[in-house]
């Protein structure tokens, strides 16, 4: 018998894109939600190097880091496969979940957090290089993954569904529909995916904790 | 065509150069090195095939390129599968790519954190994070000869590379790596002394004078 635990947090995209995958492959799991004020006993014994979510118990075995995660859902369960088998293609594949990552996600943590005005318009000038370079790796298809969801639009949820909401309570208006039509072409479609639909936190609860969250001086956890 | 052509545009003193010519080694592959001159002038076949991050190393597998040395890696090992780089389960893949991504986020910067410090504070800071990061990694390696077990593999090839540049740090930061972890150090050298290892990774006495012109090129003392 199959034991899938999964220790996640509400509002976490990155616990979010393991509980993706794991629906996109109809595997049943028990989902522990985390309070990330005051971490658990099971947390901290799971995840002793970082302390975060998600952490993923297959059978007694836990793993973390969510990307790492991904590929590991992947070879354990094949079908609905979220990486494309051909080698070059999926080292592609894995690149753009890493650039996503790095440059989009990494680019737009710091903006949220920049007090400073002069320096938030260069971060966002940045972010933009970063979005129009992610933007053009659609190349026509509805998904990153072609007419499927795969591992690069489950890297991307953030982008697909929170950075929406991060923008309406900013004010910061990085991708918007006449900058960026392509890539808020993939997030409707992102969005209206009926698996992904069932992933995404309810946006009057994300809203409030942006609200509360961005107004603070620094991220608690 | 398919005549297996592999290039790697490369740097002598880049640790993630290096992790793709041990791969390559590993496997028995030739390939050529093209080296770049990264403060002269990048080449443009460079500047083509890594467009988004204009750093080495690039592989190029009759003329497609890959980017960023851990998908290198993968890459290298899903496509020429002897010997195994990677363990053979998805558990043991799963905590190697942790590693991996542990090693890819902190050995790195940590280590050139200290040779970066100016400033008693920031220099103290650096080297206590350096430390906590080689403990980490001496507890994931605990008692066995190479990170995943018995055999030399993708953790160890990523991480190999690193400890080259371990010497300017203990020079400039006055500390002794072998002292804060024996067993680490101990690991260092049986990796060391493989072939496959030895003929890439340079003497860390030319990575010291590497990193002094560094400094005094980024006005660091």
């Amino acid at each position: 018998m199959e034991e899938v635990k999964l220790l996640g947090w509400w509002m976490s995209p990155f616990s979010r894109r393991v509980e993706l995958a794991l629906k996109l492959k109809g595997v049943g799991y028990e989902y522990i939600e985390q309070d990330l004020a005051n971490k658990s006993q099971l947390l901290l014994e799971y995840n002793p190097v970082h302390k975060k979510v998600p952490v993923l118990v297959h059978n007694g075995k836990t793993m973390a880091e969510s990307l790492v995660i991904l590929e590991y859902i992947d070879e354990t369960w094949p079908n609905n496969p979220i990486l494309p088998r051909n080698p070059y293609e999926k080292a592609m594949a894995r690149f753009w979940a890493q650039f996503i990552e790095e440059k989009c996600n990494g680019g737009l943590w710091k903006i949220m957090w920049c007090k400073d005005e002069e320096e938030r318009g260069r971060l966002v000038e940045e972010a933009s290089h970063c979005f129009r370079t992610l933007e053009g790796e659609l190349k026509g298809n509805k998904f990153f993954g072609g007419d499927e969801i795969g591992m690069v639009d489950i890297a991307a949820n953030f982008i697909g569904y929170w950075l929406g909401v991060v923008q309406e309570v900013s004010g910061m208006e990085l991708v918007t529909r006449d900058k960026f039509p392509v890539l808020c072409k993939w997030m409707d479609e992102f969005v209206e995916h009926s698996v992904v639909k069932e992933t995404l936190p309810p946006r009057d609860k994300l809203h409030a904790e942006f609200e509360a969250r961005l107004g603070a001086p620094s991220w608690k956890y | 065509m398919s005549k297996n052509e592999l290039v790697i545009l490369d740097c002598w003193a880049s640790p993630f150069c290096m992790r793709v010519k041990i791969a390559l080694a590993e496997k028995g592959l030739d390939y050529e090195a093209r080296p770049e001159d990264l403060f002269g002038g990048k080449s443009d076949l460079l500047l083509t095939s890594n467009p988004i991050y204009k750093k080495v190393p690039v592989f190029l597998h009759d003329g497609k390129p890959l980017c960023e040395s851990s998908v290198i890696v993968s890459y290298i090992d899903e496509t020429w599968p002897a010997p195994a780089l990677l363990p053979s389960t998805p558990y043991e893949r799963s905590q190697a790519r942790f590693w991996a991504d542990y090693i890819d986020k902190k050995l790195f910067d940590s280590s050139a954190a200290i040779w970066k410090a100016s400033g008693d504070d920031a220099m103290e800071g650096a080297k206590q994070e350096f430390v906590e990061v080689l403990k980490v990694l001496e507890g994931a390696l605990g008692e066995k000869e190479y990170f995943a077990g018995d055999a030399f593999g993708y953790v160890d090839i990523l991480a190999i590379p690193i400890t080259c540049w371990f010497l300017a740090s203990e020079r400039f930061g006055n500390l002794k790596v072998e002292a804060e972890c024996p067993k680490l150090s101990a690991w260092i050298k049986r990796c060391m002394a493989k072939e496959t290892v030895a003929k890439v990774v340079p003497d860390p006495e030319k990575i010291y004078e590497f990193v002094i012109n560094l400094r005094k090129m980024f006005g660091i003392a």
